[in-house]
């Protein structure tokens, strides 16, 4: 029910969470973010003390006495010391390579303890999907979390709220602290396995066939160019010369293939003709073809390689529904 | 989405081979001074259900039924009540707690079991201070709660190297320590017990009983437990003068003196008097109403009333260490009155007991003129007598004045205080059996006098017509070196006695004192800490009758500038940029001064660059800075010597 009313109004969040988001940059867990209650363990603890105390008193038992308040003591200065494990700690977001919908975006958050101190058993969890890890920071270095984040649905998805706890040292506190580091990652439409469209004769310019799935007749090697995927490098020809050469198919050299939207059938809602049409991309990305891409308002010319290939995706994953 | 387990939850995580080796190992050092007063079998029981623990935990096997831990209990149980026939004393209790640490441990699966057993360690630590608060025991059980304590973080840290986590052990237990002395000072203490305590809670306290009968003082003589410390203001007296006047025991019947029933009186203080002392007592429990004074009391200690024979009885019986101050007044001026009806009581005998001793007395009173003649006789008697002083006099019979003073002629203190008793009576002279502690040792170190079980005596106070109660020491004046020198060289070589009074082991005894003035700074400060002393400190810091209300504000003012001083700390080292980061801020104060901020956005070669150009005279030293800073932040190789020399060079680089 909190957090119904909290998503209803963002103010009161931003407020009691201490953060405006999205948070730029490195996040410093300032202590004002860290709160802090006893747990279960230290409810119990408190409840032990309670008896200790009473057994010292009515045996009049002064180093009874002076144990009791030593572990009240030892209380406190490990509530100090948990707040200490999580306060300061800076947060900064990494790259997330770009996912299908339905895979999981891989979310790279660095945990930099800034400290000559260790701070052990810190505990980062995705508040929507529930993925979480627990880390080790070490003294004067970071520790990395990747938290595996289900990708629902295509185009930006952002990290979202974060939740970082631990309960060094003694488990008798729980401090946490909520950030929501500037994170997304993109998603590509869920790829639909299909035939690739039959060569239209559109892009004409001397191309008689368009390649079909699975025609991928090799045609000879030439040399390798940074944009070549490594699916078609030959290895077997690299480990005879030491240089790096790229296999040649027969579709490739003459045909260029254009994925249209408009050659999907008709009836086809938008998300199935995205999915499709990035099972298109793949599929012509593997047979090495020479493709372009043509959506409303969009047109990538043909090439190909991976950057190519992920920019034909990137623009089916943002694609704006009408 | 159903939430996942939390990673983090004790009950979510299994307690592995090291964490359970460490609370074994802390619980094994709590349990280890309880084992030397359990049954074998019991602390054999507790070690073998550790061992079967790491047993299982080792072959990772999975833990026994239900069933059979509740075999091994019920058959645990039936063992102590066979040894104790009962369950609930406080010997069989603390006995089955540590039985329940095994038990425990053999259903301890999670985190959350493990710390509960940790917890339960807690509970034994506190055991082992019914038994013993000494110095040792503090050590022991502070290295126990330093393990448990590095133990509790084990659970949180299962990764970290042990090392490292003893380390954080005794940081936390070194920023809880002045919180926990804080508490201990300044938390309202209350006069304990907030309950009825088991009927065995005080067995292990010795004293001297409200009777006397044969054997009973001399198995006391042979215990070196300490009775009580007492602290002069001045000089303290002689040893042949420190009678410590305890229980007056007034019935006799036949074999047994008994205190009988006591009224009490108002205290009149005596006047006159050789001499004063003022001094402070620390009594150790005894389990009794009455307190120990030098004779003749000058004043009353607080909270303690005056019975009509003068003994001094505490509101209640003492149970836990106990110090108060009080004067006494060495050969005051007598009392001549006496209430006849007490009077006639020191006169009464049973009948048909010692005839031959009944009619030397007769024979005493014939021949003398007064009171103080009969007494002269009565001295003479047991000086010439040929007596023997010894700590294991031979069995007596029924008639056991007469057995003694004819036949035996060998007896210990109570043997002479009670037969001069009954000598006295005999003669028609009102006499009482007085009880109490002799001498004590002057510790040379910290010129305190220490009084021991051993030095447990009796001595008889007779009522001279005139005189009043007077002090007689038949024993001192049958054995003379008893009272000038002590048990020690009153008693022959052969006789058993307690081995730190040997005179042949004086170097050991000088040990002996050092170790006592400690233990007795201990026992003032840290054991003896009561509400009284509680009071005192903060009258010494300017709360004069400091009630609950104040120590408690006290506490939290204390606690929570304590808990500012802990924050501050865990900020410390954060907020403190690096020498390197230091040196450059310092280097962009220095150019701000001329004009030249570092614009947010911009980079150190940047900013470098910039300022070099604005100020060509500085220009060579504004790059290598600049150089050097790159260098050291960014490169692979920082050195120290790189850091001071950016440091020097920022603080000498001129700008005019």
């Amino acid at each position: 029910m909190i957090e119904r009313i909290l998503q209803a109004n963002p103010r009161l969040a931003n407020w009691l969470y201490g953060y405006t988001p999205p948070e730029r940059g490195t996040v410093i867990l300032v202590h004002r973010r860290v709160y802090i209650v006893p747990t279960r363990l230290g409810l119990m603890f408190a409840a032990t003390l309670a008896v200790l105390l009473i057994g010292s008193i009515n045996y009049s038992l002064s180093l009874g006495f002076a144990l009791t308040f030593l572990l009240a003591g030892l209380g406190l200065a490990g509530m100090v010391h948990t707040a200490r494990n999580l306060a300061r700690i800076a947060v900064s977001a990494g790259r997330a390579e770009p996912v299908f919908a339905g895979e999981s975006a891989q979310f790279r958050l660095y945990l930099d303890g800034r400290g000559a101190f260790d701070r052990p058993s810190i505990l980062a969890r995705h508040a929507a999907s529930g993925a979480q890890l627990v880390v080790d920071v070490p003294a004067g270095g970071a520790a990395e979390v990747v938290l595996p984040v289900p990708a629902a649905r295509r185009g930006w998805l952002a990290l979202g709220r974060v939740m970082l706890e631990t309960r060094f040292p003694l488990g008798l506190f729980r401090a946490w602290s909520y950030l929501e580091p500037e994170a997304r990652c993109l998603v590509y439409p869920r790829p639909e396995r299909s035939p690739l469209p039959p060569y239209t004769g559109e892009a004409a310019a001397g191309v008689l066939h368009a390649p079909t799935p699975g025609s991928d007749d090799f045609a000879g090697l030439r040399g390798y160019q940074r944009s070549d995927s490594p699916r078609h490098v030959a290895w077997k020809a690299v480990a005879r010369s030491d240089k790096l050469l790229t296999k040649q198919f027969a579709g490739d050299a003459a045909a260029e293939l254009w994925l249209d939207a408009r050659l999907l059938p008709a009836g086809l809602d938008l998300e199935a003709r995205l999915s499709r049409m990035a099972g298109w991309v793949l599929a012509a990305d593997r047979a090495g073809a020479h493709y372009g891409l043509r959506l409303p308002g969009v047109e990538l010319l043909p090439s190909r390689g991976d950057t190519h290939r992920a920019a034909c995706l990137q623009a089916l994953a943002l694609v704006q529904p009408a | 989405m159903t939430p996942l387990p939390h990673p983090l939850a004790p009950e979510q995580r299994a307690a592995s081979v090291r964490d359970l080796s460490w609370l074994i190992a802390a619980l094994v050092l709590v349990i280890a001074p309880h084992a030397m007063r359990a049954p074998w079998w019991l602390t054999l029981l507790t070690l073998c259900l550790y061992g079967w623990r790491m047993y299982f935990a080792l072959n990772r096997a999975p833990l026994p039924s239900r069933w059979l831990v509740l075999g091994v209990t019920v058959v645990a149980m039936l063992g102590v009540w066979i040894e104790f026939r009962t369950l609930f004393g406080r010997q069989p209790g603390i006995l089955l707690l540590m039985l329940f640490s095994g038990l425990k441990l053999l259903e301890t699966r999670s985190h959350r079991d493990a710390a509960m057993t940790a917890f339960l360690g807690y509970f034994l630590v506190i055991t082992n201070f019914l038994y013993t608060q000494t110095i040792p025991t503090a050590l022991a059980m502070g290295a126990a709660l330093y393990l448990i304590t590095a133990t509790l973080i084990g659970f949180s840290a299962p990764q970290r190297a042990p090392r490292a986590n003893l380390r954080t052990a005794a940081l936390l237990l070194a920023h809880a320590a002045p919180a926990g002395l804080a508490l201990f000072l300044l938390f309202p203490r209350v006069h304990g017990p907030l309950w009825g305590l088991p009927q065995d809670a005080y067995a292990a306290m010795t004293g001297l009983s409200d009777t006397m009968s044969p054997g009973n003082i001399a198995s006391l003589a042979q215990s070196d437990a300490i009775a009580f410390r007492a602290e002069f203001q001045g000089s303290s007296p002689p040893s042949a003068q420190r009678y410590w006047r305890g229980p007056v025991l007034w019935d006799f019947d036949g074999r047994t003196w008994s205190v009988g029933p006591a009224f009490m009186v108002e205290f009149n203080e005596p006047r006159g008097g050789r001499a004063r002392y003022r001094y402070e007592v620390v009594l150790e429990p005894h389990n009794r109403h009455w307190l120990f004074a030098l004779e003749t009391a000058a004043s009353l200690p607080e909270r303690s009333r005056m019975s009509f024979d003068g003994q001094i009885l505490a509101s209640g019986p003492v149970r836990a260490r106990m110090r108060y101050e009080l004067s006494s007044v060495i050969a005051p001026e007598p009392q001549v009155t006496e209430n006849p009806g007490t009077l006639r009581r020191a006169l009464r005998l049973p009948q048909g007991f010692n005839p031959r001793a009944s009619a030397l007395a007769a024979q005493w009173r014939a021949a003398s003129g007064d009171d103080a003649e009969v007494l002269a006789r009565a001295i003479a008697f047991l000086r010439q007598g040929g007596f023997v002083y010894t700590l294991e006099p031979p069995l007596l019979g029924t008639h056991a004045v007469d057995e003694f003073l004819f036949t035996t002629k060998q007896g210990f203190c109570e043997n002479f205080a009670g037969s001069f008793a009954f000598l006295m009576r005999a003669a028609g002279i009102p006499a009482r059996v007085v009880t109490g502690y002799q001498g004590g040792d002057l510790n040379s170190v910290d010129s305190i006098v220490t009084v021991r079980q051993s030095d447990a005596h009796a001595w008889v106070e007779a009522f001279v017509s005139g005189r009043g109660w007077v002090r007689i020491d038949p024993t001192a004046a049958a054995v003379p070196g008893r009272v000038e020198a002590g048990l020690a060289r009153a008693v022959p070589q052969t006789s058993a006695l307690p081995l730190m009074m040997r005179p042949e082991l004086e170097w050991l005894r000088a040990v002996r004192d050092r170790w006592e003035a400690m233990a007795h700074k201990w026992n003032v400060w840290v054991l003896g800490y009561n509400p009284d002393r509680q009071r005192d400190l903060m009258s010494s810091i300017g709360f004069r009758d400091a009630d609950w209300r104040t120590l408690t504000a006290t506490l939290f003012t204390f606690l929570g500038a304590m808990t500012l001083v802990l924050l501050a700390w865990s900020l410390r080292r954060l907020s403190r940029p690096d020498p390197v980061q230091r040196a450059w801020r310092a280097f962009c104060r220095k150019l701000a001064r001329r004009g030249l901020e570092r614009a947010p956005n911009e980079g150190p070669r940047d900013y470098a660059t910039r300022a070099a150009r604005a100020l060509p005279a500085a220009r060579r030293g504004i790059l290598r800075i600049g150089a050097l800073y790159i260098g050291l932040r960014y490169g692979r190789h920082a050195s120290a010597a790189g850091v001071a020399r950016l440091r020097r060079m920022v603080r000498e680089l001129r700008l005019t």
